[in-house]
C-alpha cells in the first residue's frame, strides 16, 4: 500500500492485467507516447501521461500508437475483441465519440445481442471526461449518460485512485464492452492504493458518508464537491448520506432507494447536463420507485443546458460547486 | 477467448466444405441461392414475413466464389445483402429462412431479421447494416490473428456504396500500416440503393483507391465463379503468408432493386440485358458442360434437388416457433462477469 495518484492507479491496473493476460493489448492515439520518432521512446504515454512505461514493458506488438482515426481503430478493436483479444482502447477525449459513434453504440453495444450470443466483445474504452481545463466545448463534456442510454455498454465513472484501479481491473476482465470515464481533474489526486491487483464489482455504489438527513448522490469529480459540502453541512447539524454509484451501468438502484427511504430527501450532483443526464435518470428512478419516501422535492445540481465555455470565470460558473450543493441541501432540508 | 468452432452445426460445416473442391457443388449452390432468394421474396409478398429484404440475384458467383476460396476457419465480415454470402458459406436454408421469418430457429434466433446473419462455426462473423462499419472490424480481426499467432485471414465484404465513407479509408490505412492478413472484397454491383456508382465518385475503377494506401488491387469478373475463386485464393494466400492486404473489386450486377420495395425503375433500358447474357449460373453451366464435368441431365437433376431442398426447408422454417419473450432479454450482457458484477442488476 502506498499513496498513488489516479493516473498511477490507472496505469497499474493496465500493467497488472497485461502481465496477467497476454490477450490484453492497448491501442490509441499517442498511448505509446511518441513511438517511432528518432528521439526518446515512451516519452509521453498519452496526453496526460497515463500509459507511460507500457511500451517499454510490453513492446510495440501489444502497445500500439494509432493514427487519428477513431472510427478505424475503435472498429478494429471491436473486431479484435470478437476474434479473441481483450483490447483496451484509448478514446482520448470522450467528445471524440462524435466521429466513431457508430462503432461504439451500434456495433460494440449490440454485437453480442445481434450475434445471437455466438461471440462477445471484451473491450474496454478509456476516455477522459470533465470540464476545468479551459479547453472549451469539444474537450470538456461528461457524456456518460449518453453511453448509459445504450443497452450492452457498461459505464464506469471512478471518483478516486482506489476505485479507478479496481474498476478498471474489472472492466478489462469483463466480457462486455465497457466505457471507462476518467475525469481529467482527478489525475493528480492521491490516496492509498494497494500494489497488488484487485477488482471492484460493477454495480455497487460506495457509501462515503453516513447521515440521516439527506441523501446526496454524486458522480465522478462531483463526489469531492459534494463531500466538501457535506463537511460544512455537518457543522450546521445536517448529516448527509453521500453515495457514489461508481458505475452508471449497471446502476446500483437498490442503494439509492434504500438511502432515500431513510432520509426522505435527495440531491443529485452531476457534471453531465440537466437534460437527459444521470441526475435526471436518478431523479426519475426515485420519483417512480421511491416517491412515497420523499419528504421534499428532488433537487438536481447540474451545469446549465449550454455548451461549455473556455473563459475560466465562465467555466467555473458552469461546473457545479460547493455553494450550489449547500444551497440545494439546505433547501430540501428546510422544505 | 478464441472463437469456438467446435460448436459449428455439422450440416452447415458440411455445406461449407462441399463447395471447396467440387465445381458441380458450386453450381448447385449458385442455383440454390437464386431459388432461395425467390422463396424469401414469396414469404414477403404473401405476408408471411415482415420487414425488408435485400436480394443479390445476379451476384451469386461472388458469394460462392469467395466461400469456395476460403478455409472454414477464415472469418467473413459481410454487408447487409447477406442471404447469398450466408448460404454460400454454409448457413442452412432453414436458418436463413427462419431468420427472415423471425423464428427462434433462425441464424440469430429471429433477433436479426433478413440482413443480420451470424454463424461463426462456418466463418460468418456477422452481417452489418451500417455501411462500411465492418471493414474496420475485419482489420481488427486480422490484427488479432497476428497477435495470437493464428494463420486465420479475415475477409471484409462490402459494396460499391461503401467506398466513399470514411471508415473504408481509415480501415485500409490501418490494414496497410499493420500489414494485416485481411482481404477486402469490393462487390461492385453498380448501384448503392437507387444511385448509380458513376454519379457519386470521379475515381474509377473504384479499387484504385487502394493505391492511396499502397495496397495491391485488381478488378475481377464477378459473373464467373471460378475467376472469383482463383483471385480470392491468391489474395488469401498472400495475406496468410505475411504479404498483407489486397483489395479485389468484383464487377457484378444487381438484377433487382435495392430492397423489396424498389422496382428499380431508374435503370436505363437494356442495361440489365447485357448482364443477364453473362448470368453467373449460365456461365458456370456452360463451363461444366464444355469441360465434360456434367451433362444436361446432371444439371436438370441439380435443379430438381434444389427445388425440393427449398420446399422442405421453407416448410420447416415456417413451422418453427416464434421466439419467446425471454429471447428479447437474452444476450444483452455476457453471462457471469468475472469481475463479480451482477449482469442481472444492470438497469
Amino acid at each position: 500500500m502506498a499513496m498513488k495518484t489516479y493516473r498511477q492507479a490507472i496505469n497499474e491496473a493496465i500493467v497488472g492485467e497485461m502481465r496477467r493476460d497476454a490477450d490484453v493489448i492497448l491501442m490509441g492515439e499517442d498511448v505509446a507516447g511518441g513511438a517511432g520518432g528518432s528521439g526518446e521512446d515512451d516519452a509521453w504515454g498519452g496526453p496526460l501521461g497515463v500509459t507511460k512505461g507500457l511500451l517499454s514493458e510490453f513492446g510495440p506488438g501489444r502497445v500500439l500508437d494509432t493514427p487519428i482515426s477513431e472510427a478505424g481503430f475503435i472498429g478494429a478493436a471491436i473486431g479484435a475483441a470478437a476474434s479473441g483479444l481483450r483490447p483496451v482502447v484509448d478514446l482520448m477525449f470522450n467528445d471524440f465519440v462524435g466521429v466513431c459513434f457508430d462503432q461504439v453504440v451500434n456495433q460494440a453495444a449490440k454485437y453480442r445481442y445481434m450475434f445471437g450470443g455466438q461471440d462477445q466483445i471484451p473491450l474496454t474504452i478509456r476516455t477522459m471526461i470533465g470540464a476545468g481545463l479551459s479547453i472549451s466545448s469539444q474537450h470538456s463534456q461528461s457524456l456518460y449518460p449518453v453511453f448509459s442510454y445504450f443497452a450492452g455498454l457498461k459505464v464506469l465513472v471512478p471518483s478516486s485512485p482506489y476505485d479507478a484501479k479496481g474498476l478498471l481491473t474489472s472492466a478489462i476482465r469483463d466480457n462486455d464492452p465497457v466505457i471507462f470515464c476518467e475525469h481529467k481533474l482527478l489525475y493528480d489526486m492521491t490516496e492509498d492504493v494497494p500494489d497488488e491487483g484487485y477488482a471492484i464489482p460493477l454495480g455497487e455504489a460506495s457509501l462515503l458518508r453516513e447521515g440521516g438527513d439527506v441523501t446526496v448522490v454524486a458522480l465522478s469529480r462531483m463526489v469531492h464537491v459534494a463531500s466538501d459540502a457535506a463537511a460544512i453541512l455537518a457543522r450546521e447539524g445536517i448529516e448527509t448520506d453521500l453515495l457514489d454509484p461508481r458505475t452508471t451501468t449497471p446502476l446500483d438502484t437498490e442503494s439509492i432507494l434504500e438511502s432515500v427511504e431513510a432520509t426522505g430527501r435527495l440531491v443529485i450532483v452531476d457534471e453531465s447536463g440537466p437534460r437527459c443526464g444521470m441526475a435526471s435518470d436518478i431523479a426519475a428512478l426515485v420519483a417512480e420507485e421511491g416517491f412515497g419516501d420523499l419528504r421534499a422535492p428532488i433537487v438536481k445540481v447540474t451545469p446549465p443546458h449550454v455548451p461549455i465555455p473556455a473563459a475560466p470565470n465562465l467555466e467555473a460558473l458552469y461546473v457545479p460547486d460547493v455553494n450550489r450543493v449547500l444551497d440545494a441541501v439546505r433547501r430540501v432540508v428546510a422544505y | 477467448m478464441a472463437i469456438d468452432f467446435t460448436t459449428a452445426d455439422p450440416e452447415a460445416l458440411q455445406r461449407r466444405r462441399a463447395i471447396r473442391n467440387d465445381p458441380v457443388q458450386r453450381y448447385r449452390r449458385l442455383v440454390e441461392i437464386r431459388a432461395a432468394e425467390a422463396r424469401i421474396r414469396e414469404f414477403h409478398s404473401s405476408g408471411q414475413a415482415w420487414g425488408t429484404t435485400h436480394c443479390a440475384d445476379g451476384q451469386e458467383a461472388v458469394a460462392v466464389g469467395l466461400a469456395a476460396a476460403a478455409p472454414p476457419t477464415d472469418l467473413f465480415w459481410v454487408a447487409h445483402r447477406v442471404h447469398a454470402m450466408g448460404l454460400a458459406l454454409g448457413c442452412t436454408l432453414e436458418s436463413v429462412f427462419a431468420e427472415n421469418l423471425g423464428r427462434t430457429t433462425g441464424s440469430v434466433g429471429g433477433i436479426g431479421g433478413s440482413f443480420h446473419l451470424t454463424d461463426v462455426g462456418v466463418g460468418l462473423i456477422h452481417s452489418f447494416t451500417i455501411i462500411g462499419t465492418q471493414i474496420a472490424q475485419a482489420v481488427g480481426g486480422a490484427f488479432a490473428s497476428q497477435v495470437l499467432g493464428s494463420d486465420r485471414v479475415t475477409v471484409a465484404v462490402f459494396g460499391d456504396g461503401a467506398v466513399n465513407i470514411g471508415v473504408f479509408h481509415e480501415a485500409l490505412n490501418l490494414a496497410a500500416l499493420w500489414k494485416a492478413p485481411v482481404v477486402f472484397i469490393l462487390e461492385n454491383n453498380h448501384y448503392a440503393e437507387f444511385t448509380h456508382v458513376d454519379t457519386v465518385t470521379t475515381v474509377t475503377p473504384l479499387a484504385r483507391r487502394a493505391d492511396s494506401y499502397g495496397i495491391p488491387w485488381r478488378v475481377v469478373d464477378g459473373q464467373d465463379v471460378e475467376s472469383v475463386t482463383s483471385a480470392t485464393t491468391a489474395a488469401l494466400d498472400h495475406a496468410r503468408h505475411g504479404g498483407g492486404p489486397t483489395l479485389l473489386e468484383m464487377s457484378t450486377y444487381r438484377y433487382l432493386g435495392h430492397s423489396r420495395s424498389d422496382p428499380a425503375a431508374y435503370r436505363p433500358e437494356g442495361e440489365a440485358d447485357a448482364w443477364h447474357e453473362r448470368d453467373p449460373i449460365k456461365v458456370e453451366a456452360a463451363r461444366l458442360l464444355s469441360e465434360g464435368l456434367a451433362t444436361d441431365d446432371d444439371l436438370s437433376a441439380v435443379d430438381e434437388l434444389v427445388a425440393s431442398d427449398i420446399a422442405e426447408a421453407a416448410e420447416i422454417a415456417y413451422s418453427a416457433p416464434n421466439p419467446p419473450l425471454s429471447a428479447m432479454f437474452t444476450n444483452v450482457w455476457a453471462p457471469d462477469p468475472p469481475s463479480g458484477g451482477s449482469a442481472g442488476s444492470v438497469r
